[in-house]
């Protein structure tokens, strides 16, 4: 996979409830199969086809020792799909945070040459 | 102190940011469509917004450029789909460089409570690796991101 079909792949992963939750588990330490289909009121297959999507996605790792087979989270594609989303929201701040100072400027009453000089009358809420 | 940015990811295909202004929506909405304002306040601080063009009608085609400080130009362009002043717009959006594979819709949706505003913009990706592709973008690499925890990214997600 390259760097965007694996993004893609933690997207989707990220995309489901239960997934989150049983990544929010593991976040704590490893744990079995059986262990994670405890908590969630879905039978353990249900799980293994989610542990397999978050497998795909390079998420959460299946140990290959012992019976259990732990489970364990894998931080780096996360942080390649939370890098992004962190370039993202910077992006937007950046960008809105000068949108709040260009708002103050516009809306002091100074500046009788821009569009508005005050807040107008306040519709009804309902 | 109005309500901090939150960024959203659900479904697929979408990204969904929201923001809430100390304005009315009137103001903000003039802040978002016309040119002369839009350029004071959208892009990162370092670079530089060159061309802002805003045809503001349905079928009404705008552009932006903006100059990275390396010199890079990253252009993008779309037309309008659905405007309703002061209360929603609905843009396509294609970048020169075609890394999103197809582009996407965007809408923003501006809403007034007590002479305050907040702006719900909805991107809508045409497939899960559009969405993903975005991740390449050349303004993204322009940026000089922490590495934000874990816990913060798990706890943002379930939020979703």
């Amino acid at each position: 996979m390259n760097a965007s079909e694996r993004l893609d792949a933690t997207f989707i992963a990220l995309a489901d409830p239960t997934r989150r939750a049983i990544l929010a588990r593991l976040k704590q330490g490893e744990a079995s199969v059986n262990e994670l289909t405890s908590p969630f009121a879905i039978s353990q297959p249900a799980v293994s086809k989610h542990l397999k999507i978050l497998e795909r996605a390079g998420l959460v790792t299946r140990s290959s020792v012992g019976t259990s087979r732990p489970v364990r989270i894998e931080a780096g594609p996360m942080r390649e799909a939370v890098d992004w989303l962190e370039k993202y929201r910077e992006f937007w701040e950046q960008s809105y945070k000068r949108l709040d100072a260009l708002l103050e400027i516009l809306q002091t009453p100074r500046n009788t040459d821009k569009p508005k000089t005050k807040k107008p009358r306040r519709d009804d809420d309902a | 102190m109005p309500n901090p940015l939150t960024i959203t990811t659900p479904g697929d295909t979408n990204i969904v940011v929201t923001r809430e202004f100390d304005a009315p929506r009137e103001l903000v909405w003039l802040c978002h469509t016309k040119p002369e304002l839009l350029r004071r306040w959208y892009g990162l601080p370092d670079w530089t917004m060159t061309v802002c063009e805003i045809d503001l009608r349905i079928g009404g085609k705008w552009r932006f450029v903006t100059v990275a400080p390396t010199g890079y130009e990253m252009g993008s362009q779309g037309i309008y789909t659905i405007i309703v002043e002061p209360e929603r717009i609905e843009q396509t959006e294609y970048y020169d460089d075609d890394w999103t594979k197809g582009g996407s819709n965007n809408a923003a949706v501006f809403s007034e409570t007590h002479g305050r505003t907040t702006v719900t913009l909805t991107v809508t990706y045409s497939s899960p690796e559009a969405r993903a592709a975005a991740a390449a973008t050349p303004m993204a690499e322009g940026m000089e991101i922490g590495f934000k925890r874990l816990d913060a990214v798990l706890a943002e997600e379930q939020a979703a």
